[in-house]
Formats: C-alpha cells, sequence, structure tokens
C-alpha cells in the first residue's frame, strides 16, 4: 500500500485515493480544429514511462481534490507532488 | 510408551506436564514445549514423511520453518489443516497428526515404485512424453499426473474458524527475536521509539534456545523482561512478517489458537497485522545448509544445527551412533553436544583439506577428524544404517550409524531485505549472499547479515536498533557495511565433492538431485529461473530455505561461473506460507461487501418483496401477492400502473447538487444537451458521454434555481459520474465557479406513475398547484407533503402521468405510507424494477447499460434529438464525428415483434437475416407486455432504423424464430398519456 | 531435433540422461537477419517459429532482454479460453484453442494443455444478461458456450459454493468446455525448441536499446547491449515494456503498464476440476497439475514497471476466492508475483503493421495474453511476412482507436445499471 503525498494532507494510505492517469494531458481548447489523428493523441497516447512518471490522483475519501504526483515507475517511490494549477517541478 | 531418547535431563520442555497426541494412529507422550517433531523423535520415531516425486522415506533434517521433509496434517473435516512442518506443529494434548502422501502407510508407500523406476522421472520428464496418443493426455495421463500430485488434502468443509485483522503504526519494527533482534528491540525502545518485536516461535530467543545458557547467562530472560516492562514495546511471538511492501508496510500472521487443545470461540485462529514502520530492523538469523552427497536424504540424516537443538531445547537424543559430516566449524559445536549428550560420534567427515582451529580442538579432544573426506553414499531403507566415507587419499570406510549431522554453512536470511529492494552482496567467505548497503527503511542486524559469535551479534543488534531509532527522528543515518566473518562458515567449494554413486538431493521435498541440476544445464536451461522452473528445486513449500544456495553452487561448478553472476531468484512473499483466512479476513458473508438499503426497504421487505443486487443496493424486483410467480406478479403490476396508479421507490438512482453561477455552463460543458435557456422549474433528459463519444450515463437534471440544478444520475453510475465531474471540475473546467454535493442518500425518491397519480397526490402535496396547466410533464416544483420537504418532478419513466416525489430519506417511509394509504381505494400498486423494466420497454427508454454496453453512440439509441446542435464543444463532441462513430452499419435501436411466437424472446440472443449466419444485433430487452398482451423487445440492430418491416431471425436452440423490426415505441407513440 | 517420447525417455534412462541435447542455442547475435522478434515470451517464440515454418523465412533472431519466457509468460495463471463477446475478439482467441489443442504434437513438447472447461459466474441479473449474450454469440460464431443452472455449476465444480446466504448468490454460469490451461514455461519452451531447431536464433540476455531506420524512414536495424544488427523487418512483441520499444522508433502508442500479481498455494490433492471466474466477485481460480491452487485477479489501479503490487490486492483476491470456495478459507498462499501488462483503452490487443514500413507490434494483451500465444504468433507471423494482416487480426489494428472503433469486451460487462 503506497503512502501517496497529497500536497492538502500530507502522506496518505493509498487505499484513500483514485488514480487519475498520465498528468499534463491538457484537453485542447478547441476540440473542434483538431484533426482525427491529433484528437485520438490526446484521448490516448500516454508517454508510459519507465521512471519518473507525472500522473494525477485524487484524494477521494480525504480531502477530495485532485493534485499531481511524479512518481518512479520502477520503483514506485513518489518524487514530489503538487496542486492543479501550480508549476511542474 | 516411553520416551527412549530422551535426555535424562535438560531442554526447554515443561517434563512435569505430559501431553498425549497421536501420529497415523498411533498413540505416544510428550512435553508441554515439545513440537511434534521433537515428541516423536523422543519415541525414535524419525520416518515422518514421503518425498513428492519418489515417494523416499523420509525424516526431518531441521528443526525450524525451513523443513522440507516432514509434513503433516493436523486435526480432521473442517479443523484439518494439510502440510504443516512438524518441526512448527506445537504439541497439545489430543492433537491428531497424520502423514501425507503415502499409500497405505509411510512404512509400505506403493509409492515408492516411483522411487525403483526414479530413471524414467528425471527432471521435467513430463515434458517430454504424455503426447501420444493424442487422446492420452486427457483421458490417461493428466488424470493419473494429477492423482499423484499434491501433498495433503484440502478441507472439505467450509472453514469455522475466524481470523482477525489490525492496522498499526510503530517507528521501529524488528523481525526476529533472536539475540540481534531483542538487543535492537531494547536499543530503539531506550531511545524513545515504539517498538513491535516479531518472532515465528512460541518462546522469544531464536538461537539462544537452542544452545545451552551460553556466555552471558540470563541475559535473555533479563532482556524479555526489561522488553515487556516497557510501554514503549510491542511483543509478538507465534508471529510471521511475511512480506514487506512499498515504504516500510510490512503484512505479519500471528498464529492464536492453533497450539491449543481447547480455542474457545473468543479468539481468531489467526491475526494479520498490517503494519506501517518507519524503520524495521531485520534481525531474521540465517540458515543451515544441508551438504549434497548421495544418499543424503535418509531419515536419520539431519542438520548439525538442527540435531543440536533437538538435544539442547527438547532433550532428545536424536541417534546412538552418530557421524558427522561438514565443510565448516558449526559441525564441531555438535560433535561437542553429542558427546556431552552421550551420543558415541564415530568419525568427522571434513571436506576441508586444511583443519581449522575447531578441527584441530575437535581432534585434539579425541574425535576422529577426518580431513579432506567426505560421504560417497549411505545405506539404510526406513533409516540410516551406514555411510561410506572417501578421505582424502581415495580410502573409503563403510561406518555404521543411526545418525549423520551435516553441515554445509549457513544462508542468512534476507528475504525481507530483498523484498524491500534491498540490495545483496555475495560473500564467497560463507558463500551465501548478505544484505549490502542499508536501505532508508531497514537495517540488518547479526547472523542474516553475517555475523556471528554470540556477543557479536548482541552487539550488532544493539547497533542496529539505536541506528532505526536515530533515523525515525532524523534524517537519513547510515553506518558502515559489516564484513562477515569466516567463522561463521565458509563452506568448501562444492567442486570438491567426491564422485559417488546414487542421487544426491539438493532440493529434499521436491525430489530434485545433483544429476537433476546437471541435466537442466546439459539442455540448455542456464538461467537461474529456468533451472528453478525446469527442476523445480525451490518451489516446494519451503521455498527453497535449505536449497537455493546450494542449486546455485551446482550451477557454478556446472557453467564454471562465479556464484555472483548466475544472479539470484526473486525473492517474493510469503516468507512461509499464509493462509488464506488470515488475508480474507472478516469479509465474508454480508460483510464481503457493504449492503446498501434504500429508504423504503423495510416497507417492500415487509410486503414480501423479491430483492435483486444492483451494484451494492439491493432493490425490490417485483411484489409478489399469495403464491404469485414473477411473471404473475409483473404483469399486475404493469395493468396497475397503466390503469390506476403505481408506486416504486426510486431512491437509490444518484443524485448531484450542481450550484454555483457557473452551473448551467458546466452542465453544458458535460452534457449533449443545452442548460443554459432551460427554465427555472423545467427538467430535461441528461445524456452524459465518455470523452470517446460513447454513451456512459443518462438521467432527468432539473433546474431547482438560477444557480442550482437537481441532476440524476443512474443507479450505478453515481459514484463515476461525480466523479467524472470533479475530475473535469478541477483540472479542465477550473474557470468556473461551480460545486458539486452528493445528494444520492439525502433524497429518497417516491415514483407514483399512471392515470390515477395526480388524484392520489392532490391533497397530500402543500404549496403547489399541480394542475396539468400549473404543472406541466418535465417540470418541477418546490413545496411539502405531509409536512416534509418536496422537490416534485413531473417526469416519468413509465409513459403514464407520473411524478417523482423528493423527499428527506429519514421522512420517506412516512410518507410512503400516507400516499399508499390515500392510493388505496384508487387500485396503487407497489412495483418493483422487473416492472419499471417492461413498462419502459413498452415506450422505447433505453436503460444505460442494458441498450449500451459502453459502444454505443446516442444516434445509436435514437437519442440525436438530445443533443444541443449549437453548442460549440462538450464532453464527447469531438469524437462523435470520428468515421466509425457515423457509419451506417452501425447498431441502432429498434424494437422486435416475434411474427409467430407467443414467448418473449431471450435477452442476449442475436439476429441475423437471411443471406447468412454473421450477426446484425442482439435482443437487448425482451419482456412478455401485459399492457399489449403479447412480446415486446428491444434489440441493436446493425442498421436498423433503415429496416422498419424487415423480417430478421433470432436463431435459438430449437430453430430460428422469426422476427420483425418495428419502432421500439410500442405504447401510445404520440405521448397522450405522458402529458395527461 | 531430438525427439522427445516415451521411448526417448527410456533409451536415455539407460545413459544416466546424458544424451539430452541442448533444447535451445545460445548463439552470438549475427549482423543481418530477415527478421528481428524483439521480446522473447511465448507470443514472440511462436511468431519466429511461424515464420521460419510457414512463411520460408530462415533468418530469424528473437531478441529477449532477459531469460526467454521470463516475462508475462512465466507469471499467468494460464487461462485458456476463447469465449469473448465481439465476434472479432472470439474469433481470435478461438483461432488459438483451435491450435491449443494440436500445440503438444506440433512441438513435440508436452505443453500439458487441459481442456477442463471455464466456467463464468453470474451473481446478478445483470450478469446473467452479460453472460447469456456471451452464449449465443459465441454459439453464432462456432464457440462452444453454454448456460448452466447454479446447481448445474456446482455439479461441475462441487467446492463452488452456491447457497443463498452469500453476499452475491451464484445464479448461474456460462461453461466453456473446450477452454482450460496448459503450462506456461512449457509453452515457451516448447515454441524455442522448435524454433531453435529450424534455425531462428534466440538471442538471451540482449536488449534493444535503439531503432535504427534508413533515409526514406524504413526499418534497418536494431541497436541491442549486443551490437548492431541489420534487418528490415521488426516484430515487437515486449507486452510491458511495448511502450519503451516502440518509443526508440518515436512512437507514441496507446498503451498503460500495469501491475498484474496472481498467487498459487501449496499443492494439495485434485479436488478442483476446471476453472472458475467471477467478474462481480472478482477472482479465477483453477488447480494445477502439480496441485497448486493457482489464483489471480485484476490489476493494481496505478501504472508501473516494478513487478510487484499492493498487498490489499491479495486480500481482495482472497476475500473473493474463500467467499466462493468456503472450504479453501485454511489453504496457505505459498508464492505471489507480479508481472507487467500492457492495456488498451479497449482491452483489445493491437497485432498491426505500424506507420513505420517493416515495423510490425503485437501488443495490448493485457491481462489476457497467454491464451492466445498460438494463434498470435501465427497472426503475427503472417502480417510480418506478407506485409499485411491476417483477416482474423486485420481488426486489432493501432488507427481503430483514432477512427472510433471499439472492440471493448470489458465495457459490457462492467456497466451496472
Amino acid at each position: 500500500m503506497l503512502l501517496i503525498p497529497c500536497p492538502y494532507c500530507g502522506a496518505r494510505p493509498e487505499l484513500e485515493f483514485s488514480y487519475g492517469g498520465e498528468a499534463g494531458i491538457a484537453r485542447p481548447e478547441n476540440p473542434a480544429a483538431l484533426d482525427d489523428a491529433a484528437w485520438s493523441r490526446f484521448l490516448y497516447e500516454r508517454t508510459n514511462p519507465r521512471g519518473p512518471h507525472d500522473e494525477r490522483w485524487r484524494h477521494t475519501h480525504g480531502c477530495g481534490r485532485f493534485f499531481n504526483a511524479r512518481r518512479n515507475t520502477l520503483t514506485d517511490l513518489f518524487v514530489i507532488s503538487w496542486k492543479v494549477g501550480e508549476a511542474v517541478p | 510408551m516411553t520416551q527412549g531418547f530422551r535426555t535424562p535431563s535438560g531442554g526447554r520442555i515443561d517434563r512435569s506436564v505430559e501431553l498425549r497426541f497421536s501420529f497415523d494412529g498411533r498413540y505416544f507422550s510428550g512435553y508441554a514445549g515439545d513440537t511434534l517433531a521433537s515428541a516423536l523423535l523422543a519415541h525414535g520415531v524419525h520416518l515422518m514423511g514421503r518425498s513428492f516425486k519418489y515417494h523416499r522415506p523420509r525424516g526431518v533434517i531441521a528443526a525450524g520453518p525451513e523443513e522440507p521433509n516432514a509434513l503433516v496434517q493436523i486435526g480432521t473435516a473442517a479443523h484439518a489443516v494439510p502440510n504443516l512442518r512438524a518441526t512448527q506443529v506445537e504439541l497439545f494434548d489430543g492433537l491428531v497428526a497424520e502423514s501425507q502422501n503415502r499409500y497405505p502407510s509411510l512404512e509400505r508407500d506403493i509409492g515408492g515404485l516411483s522411487d525403483l523406476a526414479a530413471p524414467l522421472f528425471p527432471a521435467g520428464f513430463y515434458y517430454k512424453t504424455f503426447m501420444w496418443p493424442a487422446w492420452g493426455w486427457k483421458r490417461l495421463y493428466e488424470p493419473f499426473i494429477r492423482h499423484a500430485s499434491g501433498l495433503g488434502r484440502a478441507p472439505d468443509a467450509p472453514d469455522p474458524d475466524v481470523y482477525a485483522q489490525r492496522y498499526v503504526h510503530c517507528d521501529v519494527l524488528v523481525v526476529g527475536g533472536g539475540p540481534s533482534g531483542l538487543a535492537a528491540a531494547l536499543a530503539a525502545s531506550r531511545a524513545g521509539a515504539r517498538v513491535i518485536l516479531c518472532d515465528e516461535q512460541a518462546q522469544l530467543g531464536g538461537s539462544l534456545l537452542n544452545e545451552p545458557a551460553g556466555e552471558e547467562p540470563g541475559w535473555r530472560e533479563a532482556t524479555l523482561r526489561a522488553l515487556a516492562q516497557s510501554p514503549l514495546v510491542t511483543l509478538l511471538a507465534r508471529t510471521t512478517a511475511f512480506g514487506v511492501f512499498a515504504q516500510n508496510f510490512v503484512g505479519l500472521v500471528e498464529r492464536v489458537t492453533d497450539h491449543l487443545a481447547q480455542p474457545g470461540i473468543a479468539l481468531p485462529r489467526e491475526r494479520l497485522w498490517q503494519v506501517r514502520a518507519r524503520q524495521v530492523v531485520m534481525a531474521t538469523g540465517a540458515i543451515e545448509r544441508p551438504l549434497i552427497f548421495p544418499g543424503n536424504d535418509r531419515p536419520g540424516i539431519m542438520l548439525a544445527g538442527s540435531a543440536r537443538t533437538y538435544l539442547n531445547r527438547y532433550g532428545v537424543k536424536p541417534g546412538t551412533r552418530a557421524v558427522l559430516a561438514t565443510s565448516c566449524d558449526e559441525a564441531y559445536l555438535t560433535a561437542h553436544a553429542f558427546a556431552q549428550a552421550g551420543i558415541p560420534v564415530a568419525a568427522i567427515a571434513d571436506l576441508r583439506v586444511e583443519a581449522s582451529a575447531a578441527a584441530m580442538a575437535a581432534r585434539n579432544a579425541g574425535f576422529d577428524v577426518r580431513l579432506g573426506a567426505g560421504v560417497i553414499g549411505t545405506a539404510g531403507r526406513l533409516r540410516v544404517g551406514s555411510v561410506t566415507v572417501q578421505g582424502s587419499g581415495g580410502q573409503r570406510e563403510t561406518i555404521s550409524c543411526d545418525l549423520v549431522a551435516m553441515s554445509g554453512g549457513r544462508t542468512p536470511t534476507v528475504h525481507l531485505f530483498s523484498q524491500a529492494s534491498g540490495k545483496l552482496r555475495y560473500e564467497p567467505g560463507i558463500g551465501a549472499y548478505v544484505p549490502d548497503a542499508d536501505t532508508e527503511g531497514m537495517v540488518a542486524a547479526g547472523a542474516c547479515r553475517g555475523v556471528s559469535g554470540l556477543e557479536s551479534v548482541i552487539a550488532d543488534g544493539e547497533q542496529a536498533g539505536g541506528l532505526a531509532a536515530k533515523r525515525v527522528l532524523a534524517p537519513l543515518q547510515t553506518r558502515k557495511p559489516k564484513r562477515s566473518q569466516p567463522p561463521f562458515g565458509s563452506p568448501a567449494e562444492l567442486a570438491k565433492l567426491p564422485e559417488g554413486k546414487g542421487r544426491a538431493f539438493v532440493d529434499f521435498q521436491n525430489d530434485v538431485t545433483s544429476k537433476d541440476v546437471a541435466q537442466a544445464l546439459r539442455e540448455g536451461f542456464v538461467s537461474v529461473e529456468h533451472v528453478k522452473r525446469y527442476t523445480t528445486s525451490g518451489m516446494a513449500t519451503d521455498q527453497g530455505k535449505t536449497s537455493n544456495i546450494n542449486t546455485l553452487a551446482l550451477m557454478s561448478a556446472g557453467l564454471n561461473s562465479e556464484v555472483p553472476d548466475i544472479g539470484l531468484t526473486t525473492y517474493r512473499m510469503p516468507y512461509t506460507p499464509v493462509t488464506f483466512g488470515a488475508l480474507a479476513g472478516a469479509a465474508r458473508g454480508t460483510l464481503f461487501d457493504p449492503v446498501r438499503k434504500a429508504p423504503l426497504h423495510d416497507w417492500a421487505e415487509a410486503k414480501g418483496a423479491v430483492f435483486e443486487d444492483v451494484s451494492l443496493w439491493k432493490r425490490a424486483r417485483y411484489f409478489p401477492v399469495g403464491r404469485e410467480s414473477m411473471h404473475q406478479a409483473v404483469a399486475r403490476e404493469c395493468k396497475a400502473v397503466r390503469n390506476s396508479a403505481g408506486i416504486f421507490d426510486a431512491s437509490t438512482l444518484g443524485k448531484i447538487e450542481v450550484v454555483g453561477p457557473d452551473a448551467a455552463v458546466f452542465l453544458e460543458r458535460m452534457y449533449v444537451n443545452g442548460f443554459r435557456k432551460l427554465a427555472v422549474g423545467r427538467t430535461r433528459y441528461g445524456v452524459l458521454l465518455r470523452e470517446d463519444g460513447f454513451v456512459a450515463d443518462d438521467g432527468v437534471i432539473g433546474r431547482i434555481a438560477e444557480n442550482r440544478f437537481h441532476v440524476t444520475t443512474t443507479t450505478g453510475g453515481a459514484p463515476r459520474v461525480l466523479a467524472v465531474m470533479e475530475d473535469y471540475l478541477q483540472t479542465e473546467f477550473s474557470d468556473l465557479r461551480v460545486w458539486l454535493t452528493s445528494t444520492t442518500e439525502e433524497w429518497a425518491v417516491i415514483a407514483v406513475q399512471g392515470p390515477k397519480s395526480r388524484e392520489i397526490l392532490d391533497g397530500l402535496v402543500e404549496g403547489i398547484d399541480i394542475s396539468p396547466a400549473a404543472m406541466p410533464h418535465m417540470s418541477l416544483r418546490e413545496g411539502r407533503v405531509c409536512g416534509a420537504k418536496l422537490r416534485l418532478f413531473r417526469v416519468s419513466f413509465t409513459g403514464e402521468l407520473g411524478y417523482e416525489l423528493n423527499v428527506p430519506s429519514d421522512q420517506a417511509p412516512r410518507i410512503w405510507e400516507a400516499i399508499w394509504e390515500k392510493g388505496a381505494s384508487l387500485g396503487l400498486a407497489a412495483y418493483g424494477t422487473e416492472t419499471m423494466h417492461v413498462l419502459r420497454a413498452e415506450k422505447g427508454y433505453i436503460i444505460v447499460g442494458q441498450e449500451t454496453d459502453g459502444t454505443v453512440t446516442p444516434d445509436d439509441v435514437g437519442l440525436s434529438w438530445a443533443i444541443g446542435q449549437a453548442k460549440p464543444d462538450f464532453v464527447g463532441k469531438r469524437s462523435l464525428a470520428r468515421p466509425a462513430m457515423k457509419a451506417p452499419d452501425r447498431k441502432q435501436l429498434v424494437g422486435l415483434e416475434t411474427v409467430s411466437s407467443v414467448s418473449a424472446l431471450e435477452e442476449g440472443a442475436q439476429i441475423i437475416n437471411s443471406a447468412g449466419r454473421k450477426s446484425l444485433g442482439h435482443v437487448t430487452s425482451a419482456y412478455h407486455s401485459a399492457t399489449l398482451g403479447r412480446p415486446i423487445a428491444l434489440a441493436m440492430v446493425a442498421a436498423g432504423r433503415a429496416r422498419m418491416g424487415e423480417v430478421l431471425h433470432v436463431p435459438m436452440p430449437g430453430g430460428d424464430l422469426d422476427v420483425r423490426v418495428v419502432s421500439p415505441v410500442f405504447y401510445d407513440p404520440e405521448g397522450v398519456r405522458l402529458h395527461a | 531435433m531430438q525427439h522427445f517420447s516415451a521411448f526417448a525417455l527410456a533409451r536415455n534412462a539407460l545413459t544416466g540422461h546424458r544424451g539430452w541435447q541442448k533444447q535451445w542455442r545460445s548463439p552470438e547475435p549475427q549482423s543481418e537477419y530477415d527478421a528481428v522478434i524483439v521480446g522473447g515470451g511465448g507470443h514472440g517464440l511462436a511468431a519466429a517459429f511461424h515464420l521460419a515454418r510457414d512463411f520460408g523465412m530462415n533468418r530469424i533472431a528473437v531478441l529477449e532482454k532477459g531469460w526467454l519466457g521470463g516475462g508475462n509468460t512465466g507469471r499467468n495463471t494460464t487461462i485458456i479460453r476463447s469465449n469473448y463477446l465481439f465476434q472479432e475478439s472470439s474469433s481470435l482467441y478461438d483461432h488459438a484453442v483451435k491450435r491449443w489443442e494440436t500445440l503438444s504434437q506440433t512441438l513435440n513438447y508436452n505443453v500439458m494443455f487441459s481442456q477442463r472447461g471455464v466456467m463464468m459466474l453470474a451473481h446478478t441479473v445483470h450478469d446473467v444478461q452479460v453472460f447469456q449474450r456471451h452464449v449465443y454469440a459465441n454459439r453464432l460464431n462456432g464457440v462452444d458456450n453454454e448456460w448452466l443452472s447454479a446447481e448445474a455449476a456446482k455439479e461441475f465444480c462441487p467446492p463452488l459454493r452456491i447457497s443463498p446466504g452469500m453476499r452475491y448468490p451464484v445464479l448461474g454460469a456460462a461453461l466453456q468446455r473446450r477452454a482450460g490451461t496448459a503450462r506456461h514455461d512449457a509453452v515457451a519452451w516448447g515454441y524455442a525448441r522448435a524454433a531453435d531447431a529450424m534455425g531462428v536464433d534466440i538471442i538471451q540476455n540482449c536488449a534493444v536499446t535503439g531503432i535504427l531506420r534508413d533515409a526514406g524512414g524504413a526499418v534497418a536495424g536494431v541497436e541491442t547491449t549486443r551490437g548492431r544488427i541489420a534487418t528490415k523487418k521488426i516484430g515487437v512483441s515486449a507486452a510491458g515494456s511495448t511502450s519503451l520499444v516502440m518509443g526508440m522508433a518515436g512512437l507514441r502508442m496507446p498503451l498503460e503498464s500495469y501491475p498484474l500479481q496472481a498467487l498459487v498455494s501449496e499443492p494439495v490433492k485434485p479436488v478442483f476440476p476446471c476453472v472458475v471466474m467471477s467478474n462481480t466477485i472478482h477472482a479465477y481460480i483453477s488447480q494445477s497439475d502439480k496441485g497448486e491452487m493457482v489464483i489471480g485477479a485484476g490489476t493494481d489501479a496505478y501504472i508501473s514497471y516494478s513487478q510487484r503490487g499492493a498487498l490489499h490486492v491479495t486480500t481482495h483476491t482472497l476475500e473473493a476466492i474463500c467467499e466462493l470456495f468456503p472450504d479453501f478459507r485454511r489453504l496457505r498462499m505459498l508464492r505471489n508475483w507480479g508481472g507487467i501488462v500492457d492495456v488498451t483503452p479497449d482491452r483489445s490487443p493491437i497485432i498491426a503493421k505500424t506507420p513505420i514500413p517493416g515495423l510490425y507490434v503485437n501488443c495490448g494483451w493485457g491481462t489476457g495474453g497467454f491464451k492466445a500465444t498460438p494463434g498470435s504468433g501465427h497472426l503475427f507471423a503472417y502480417t510480418i511476412a506478407k506485409d499485411e494482416p491476417h483477416p482474423i487480426n486485420a481488426p486489432f489494428t493501432i488507427e481503430r482507436f483514432r477512427d472510433g472503433v471499439m472492440i471493448d469486451e470489458a465495457a459490457a460487462a462492467a456497466v451496472a445499471h
């Protein structure tokens, strides 16, 4: 059970959270302007790295807030977390 | 029966408490503090098991959890536990034990025939045969293999015991209650840390229990006393740490009652402790290694350290005449102990050519120490009777004995460190892996990191405990890695093992021999995982505790490669096997998943409703009256709704209060519909898509005020819809000023549907004009009912004039009763989900999850009208424009009528046309319509809307049924009744 | 290739089994091959086997970064079935089941394929609808599947509990009798030996570090930890590592890699005759020929390459198993492990050409790749050899997501209403 560093609540156990996938996949401002390939990239393409991964978590059974975190997908250790809207470390 | 092999005194058993037990139907006695193994040895019983493949007679080689041979079944019927190690079974009065894997008895096992045929059964033989004839595998070979496989028998009745679970936090978890662990726990607690100390044995002390009083007599007792008195310390005996997970989350299993004759009902059988420790000290000791020589598996051949344990701890003489075989100094301790106990030592065969100090001392004390000598064969069927020793000059001598104590060195127990992603380092001096640098969260202490000698391991533990306590409070502290000390035991290279005839076993339980390992290498299985899997060495229930390093040594010799270059198999939890029940805990029966009950559940139950599970909810499916079948009840309920009125509990549907100046904008971005122009007091049927364009959820949305919407969702979709909304609101649409609150459980929803519904509510509802002109279809009003708050929706899922009363949940039962009473004279009937399904199907209304399956667009199910065409964007809009989403042959919602059959179609049945047997779609909903007096069905059919009137076919086991494609709206297509 | 048989076993017994040859060589990589398969698991080895045997390509290498069969092929719960909902899927998996039925003879290696039946349990009205739809769809598509009442399900699997006291009582089950299990390691080893015998070079401990392209952008070769290898055709069959390998060619994939755990119990005498799976009470179980109960469930919640997961996934899985089979509560977990499964947006695989000429990919099998091994290998080889997909794998493209064609098996089962 991971200990996940919620930027609002501190380190809390994994069962309090929902995983939110890769971070930084911004919804395009004007979807109509994208061709199918570009739209598909937004919907489905993911970095899926072996190493540091910027991802989203929601503290569902806590403060309820989404936040971003960097976790190493090989060691599962968290490096840092930051609030939505803050600059990416 | 006398215990002929007890020492006259000594041992940590309580000779004043005699216990009776049975093994394979024979009765014996033992003492409190015995294990099953020690008690049997006290009677001279060495034969305790049969090996897995060859059914060779086996005795114990060890005294602890590393025991590979003596597997027994304890208890009977529902309390039976198979595959227990006799060395770990604590004796209690009345214990019933049976050996396993033998027929008809241990002494005469017909499986022993496979030992005679052993040359036909080398490693991996089953991959090379059983292929001809082709039908032979299923009918002959596999049944035979399966029957021969397995060790004990699974219980054949439900487990009557309960299991408990706890979560705890601590500063320092010390795993292992031997000298290092005790010292570490004491040091850590003295430094102010909260400590948990666990040990798998019934008594704490570890290796201290196996020796007569050591250099510090009383140290163990004094330390235990200090620990027991400290409020900072929790001592857990009979508790095994079986796995370490991310960030020092450690799983422990405590065995609470298995050692008790009468456990009683108040205690759980086992307890799972899930520990989050700031720091872990691993003080798990080291396990002795067997020597690999031909015939090394006969009963009476055991590990030298374990033999000493039986002598010192249990007061048992493991034999009457011993030979020692060794490649390290450990065996000499045993030689002295044997001599002192009056067991003559016929010879000591030391593989090392140079005499160590211990060897010299033994020689000087009069022992026959032969250097450069090794055992090349043994004899004796049910008990070892002699060994053949080959000396350094090649001369051979056969020596009679009934006890062989062997020692190939000790392997530090490093599993937990590796699970914690700690790096291991190979120490050639001891021929094993030790923890390298401490990890951020774990330090190792004592024998498990190669330290030996009582004073040293205590000091090492003290240091580790102090360091761990420091690291709890202060940032990362480190210490220098320790060099392991040779006196710990340096094994001679196995390449120096003299060749002998006969099989030399490396994994006892799975009957893996050195020849098997050689064969694997010969066949090209050269990686350590391949060798393990091909030979199955290390894959038995002892998980290779006495065989893994020896297998590596054999590989090293065979590949002419250094051990560290061969690699290690990954250490995985559990360290020793863990009962399913301990992990499953209390989650069984009604506690398996929470049961969610709607506000009117009790009323429905009292009325005899039959319930169904809809996600976590119990929903009333129908209300049979008298001896009605479901079919009859549903027909009656449907008729009642259409002719007078029905009352239905719709409370499980999700509700979300969407509030804020941008609430309408938010809903327009989320749903396909327009909402900005929805007037206050009006409702709209909302359709929610996934971003990839497929229908995700639906529900009626009402505008309570300019900035306040009451959004409903499906029952099963409620948590998901709210989560999706929060996701978009917090991360994409964070510019919007909107707040979301789940109100699913705040509002009970009482649906009153039918031509008499207005009449029934008239007079009950206060402050709302429910006349048709004042409250048209798809409107909502706030007021009161029976004095309680009311949000009244005029909506209908049945196609009749109808209302849904949203009232505070705790008020719902009395309000429902009031409506029920008022409606009694007007023909009001209670109806359930089944009737709800039929009535909405008659109107062609879809149910998300029944007509849709995650691959369906709004247009597919005829909901294009709901889309706000002027909206530039909403979730899913862009995806709808993709080519496949608009393809003309997409499956579309249609109705189906059976051409001649009077029975309803089967849901899920496929639909084809005359052109071939390729599926055009499937039946999504099918019912007998009491309203129409015939079967109706909804279906998704390729290009369905262009097929109106076409006859298609539904293949059934009895033949194809003809169906006609019709509009999905079977009843009142104009909607006259809706707008009454 | 030394022929395996009982006779050969007996004959070799006479010489102490010293006459067995290597089942595969450990060759040094050559500088060039006609085709290179990246990934030495079951799918990759099967593809190499078919390329050599059926498509006349004789200079083929399989590059495996670790030991062959050491990825998901060596870690799965060995379930084989083809009772999927959509016709594209059931055809794909049944293409494999048909080959499983003769695989031991084809490879002259006993893969222990056991058609003991796979039973999918229904616990709610929604489950019943979903599984009956499966039964009808499968039967129409020529795949066996039949509906059983709860009592008939218990008769087929006596340890199954069907009593009404359960939180989610069993309402019935869908049974595919031709489905079952096989011995996973044997599959990898059998394909490796057969492929090696036809001259395929299986190169272990060889990680691909780069994909080389020519001036026109087509595949020219690979860079590896054991040197550069030239080739015009690369078939990537790397499961959880696919994103990493494809990234070397500059391609981002619609894939995410999750941990999938599994466990076995201590071996016991035979007591469990088939495979049982439950979606609602999420777990699946069978008993291996060694006597161990083989148990699995779903993935951990977040992407990871650690090959380990959380304890609560294991406890939830065992809660489910003990609820369905209360007699097993006293059995003990002997080993627990994890792998890395690559999951696509619709949880169906990709077996296809890529936008890069000469680069082919076989991935996205998620938690269900082992069952498809013989079929997948054949179809991937076909695609590589002919530079176009076989009709059976034609729907499983990378582009289907862009176009909105989802073969979404999970969606139908998952949505409760």
